[in-house]
């Protein structure tokens, strides 16, 4: 176990190594000038020039990556260009409501979507299974913001029940509470309905296994047999899409925080891309990147747990 | 005349699929006493799994017993409700299956799947089945069984796994023990050490066995009485000596003349010609008389009725009308001697 963080460790490095170089060399390459946009539509050539010098853009592009590797390795992602700030206390201002938001979304996500994936894998071609399918594509092919918006609707505007939106009070109070209620259903039914259609098949695949049917040879009570006998083998390939999706929303979502108005890193991203706002881009996707991985870590540790016959060593 | 354990009469089992409900197990009718092994041999498909599992009530979801008894020492439990025949499985009637391989489960541990059927069947304490677990390993000669508890299914081989399975299926002492062919998946040795096993077990625990195997060697090697299957249906029953000795019908023959004969070098292997119709291929007459070499006419239109000789040695056959004999000078089909 520990080897495998280790190697998992330098693997991530490498990893971040070479997400920096991409994001680094896009922006330089994308068009649009930082300098234009931080000094203004009215500003002279001169003082953009200024502002240039200043922000070592008229360095070669090496130069320019080499400089910033160096200052990230020392634990300095540097400064925006828009606001000054450190971008790393920029990011941690808007990464706990984006962590809050994705944990939310995996609880409902986890919930709705097992239960949907075992009710339709027990009651095969049932009304339940037709049903729980029929939301399981619903839910994948429903567009976010859409989602988002009729919820506000109908529980927000219509029956005043949850807030319109933002994230301002701490998550262990009841307003807390329901502020995250609406962003968090918007954003888990995709991944419910991932989750739900991975439960279904596994469950499908592992009930007609042979060591189910001794379990029943044993007189094991049904019960047992689904969720002891069963549903552990089959939580491998549904713990993988946890994973999977629980690393996606941990990037941010830009579409739901933007719908909610929440101040997340989504939204932080994409103001930064529209700015040019190098260094806050770079920081925050290689946050995004690594957080990626090591829910990805996680998971794989955890299948060490769920099933002996995994290990790493 | 040995008590009987299980008794299964006019057995038809059947499955809802999608050409419609097609029988598989045809009016079967058969007996197993304390202490006693009988084999069900057959070709695959020819419903001796089916028949196994209607036995102990697990056929799979679109399969029913559609008519006939299944008696467990005399009390019928073929309409018991689930729970009523859940409280059954593991405890009186025990069940091993043919992969060892994928018959364990692979997440629990080799303790927890044996301590199961005595948590479910005996009032124990988790201690005591401990206990008892390790008991059981060490009658099943599994090595360092203490050790073995805390193992998964993956750390042990084949036979090891088989013999935990047997372990599993003898935990809470069952009158009956069905085996779905325990020998297939594993190697020569192993499978004379698991035969002899459950032979030991067998006598030591006065079980009765239902062994289900395609394999005429291993027939040989525990059988006290075969009963053979074809399409779904008994052709012959009789004791081992009997049907290997003196095989009656034509298919038992085939059979057995497919087996390879180490000690006579003359000895031919013969194949039976064609192969064994589908559920739901109408045949009038015998069911075997398309692939028979003695069938005459009369087999192409009915269907022949069991004939019982002096030895209670059945054929369903008439090349067999012959030695038919009375009810009362015969001691019925299941009777092993006069």
């Amino acid at each position: 176990m520990f080897a495998l963080v280790v190697r998992r460790f330098f693997q991530l490095l490498f990893l971040l190594l070479g997400i920096s170089f991409l994001v680094f060399s896009s922006m330089y390459i994308a068009p649009g000038d930082p300098a234009a946009i931080i000094a203004g539509p009215t500003a002279a050539e001169s003082d953009i020039e200024a502002i240039r010098d200043n922000l070592g853009l008229n360095e070669p592009f090496l130069a320019q990556y080499g400089r910033y590797l160096s200052n990230a390795v020392q634990g300095d992602l540097g400064y925006s260009y828009q606001t000054k700030q450190p971008v790393w206390e920029a990011i941690m201002i808007r990464f706990p409501n984006t962590l809050k938001l994705a944990i939310a979304s995996m609880i409902v996500a986890v919930i709705i979507g097992i239960i949907a994936g075992l009710v339709s894998a027990l009651r095969q071609n049932s009304l339940w299974d037709v049903s729980a399918t029929t939301f399981a594509l619903a839910g994948i092919s429903i567009p976010n913001f859409w989602l988002g918006a009729v919820l506000i609707l109908v529980f927000a505007v219509n029956l005043e029940w949850l807030p319109v939106g933002g994230l301002s009070s701490p998550w262990y109070t009841l307003d807390g509470v329901k502020e995250l209620i609406l962003p968090a259903i918007t954003l888990g039914t995709a991944s419910a309905a991932m989750i739900a259609r991975m439960a279904r098949s596994s469950m499908l695949e592992v009930i007609r296994a042979d060591y189910v049917r001794t379990a029943r040879a044993k007189g094991v009570k049904e019960g047992s047999v689904i969720w002891i006998h069963t549903l552990k083998n089959a939580m491998i390939p549904i713990i993988t899409v946890i994973g999977l999706n629980f690393g996606f929303l941990l990037g941010g979502t830009i579409i739901t925080e933007k719908v909610f108005a929440i101040n997340g890193v989504g939204r932080l991203m994409i103001d930064a891309i529209a700015a040019r706002d190098f260094p806050m881009v770079q920081g925050s996707v290689l946050l995004v990147a690594a957080l990626f991985v090591i829910v990805n870590l996680a998971v794989d540790i955890i299948y060490t747990y769920i099933d002996p016959r995994i290990s790493y060593d | 005349m040995q008590e009987a354990l299980l008794e299964v009469k006019n057995l038809v089992t059947s499955f809802r699929t999608a050409d419609g409900t097609l029988q598989a197990v045809k009016d079967v009718s058969f007996e197993v006493k304390k202490g006693e092994t009988l084999c069900i041999v057959g070709e695959s498909g020819c419903g001796k799994s089916i028949t196994s599992l209607s036995v102990i009530g697990l056929l799979p979801q679109n399969g029913s017993i559609e008519s006939g008894e299944v008696l467990l020492e005399g009390k019928p439990i073929q309409d018991l409700s689930h729970e009523e025949m859940r409280r059954l499985r593991g405890n009186r009637i025990s069940m091993i299956f043919q992969e060892p391989m994928t018959a364990l489960n692979p997440v629990l541990t080799i303790g927890y799947q044996l301590r199961e059927p005595l948590l479910l069947h005996r009032n124990v304490s988790k201690k005591e089945a401990t206990v008892k677990a390790i008991e059981l390993l060490k009658q099943v000669g599994i090595p360092y069984p203490e050790k073995r508890l805390k193992q998964y299914p993956h750390e042990l081989s084949g036979g090891m796994r088989q013999r935990v399975m047997i372990a599993i299926a003898l935990a809470c002492h069952p009158g009956l023990l069905i085996a779905d062919e325990p020998t297939t998946a594993l190697d020569v040795t192993i499978q004379a050490q698991i035969l002899d096993l459950i032979n030991d077990l067998k006598e030591e625990l006065g079980m009765g066995v239902l062994m289900i195997t395609h394999d005429m060697g291993v027939v040989a090697e525990v059988a006290d009485r075969v009963m053979v299957m074809y399409a779904g249906k008994k052709v012959e029953e009789g004791t081992v000596e009997e049907v290997f000795g003196n095989p009656k019908h034509p298919y038992t023959k085939g059979l057995l003349n497919s087996v390879p004969n180490i000690d006579d070098p003359e000895f031919e292997l013969e194949a039976i010609p064609g192969s064994m119709p589908g559920l739901n291929e109408e045949i009038s007459g015998c069911r075997f008389h398309p692939r028979c070499q003695f069938a005459m006419d009369k087999c192409k239109v009915l269907d022949p009725p069991e004939f019982i000789d002096r030895n209670g040695h059945t054929a369903k056959c008439w090349l067999h009308e012959d030695e038919e004999v009375k009810a009362d000078e015969s001691n019925g089909t299941v009777t092993a001697t006069v």
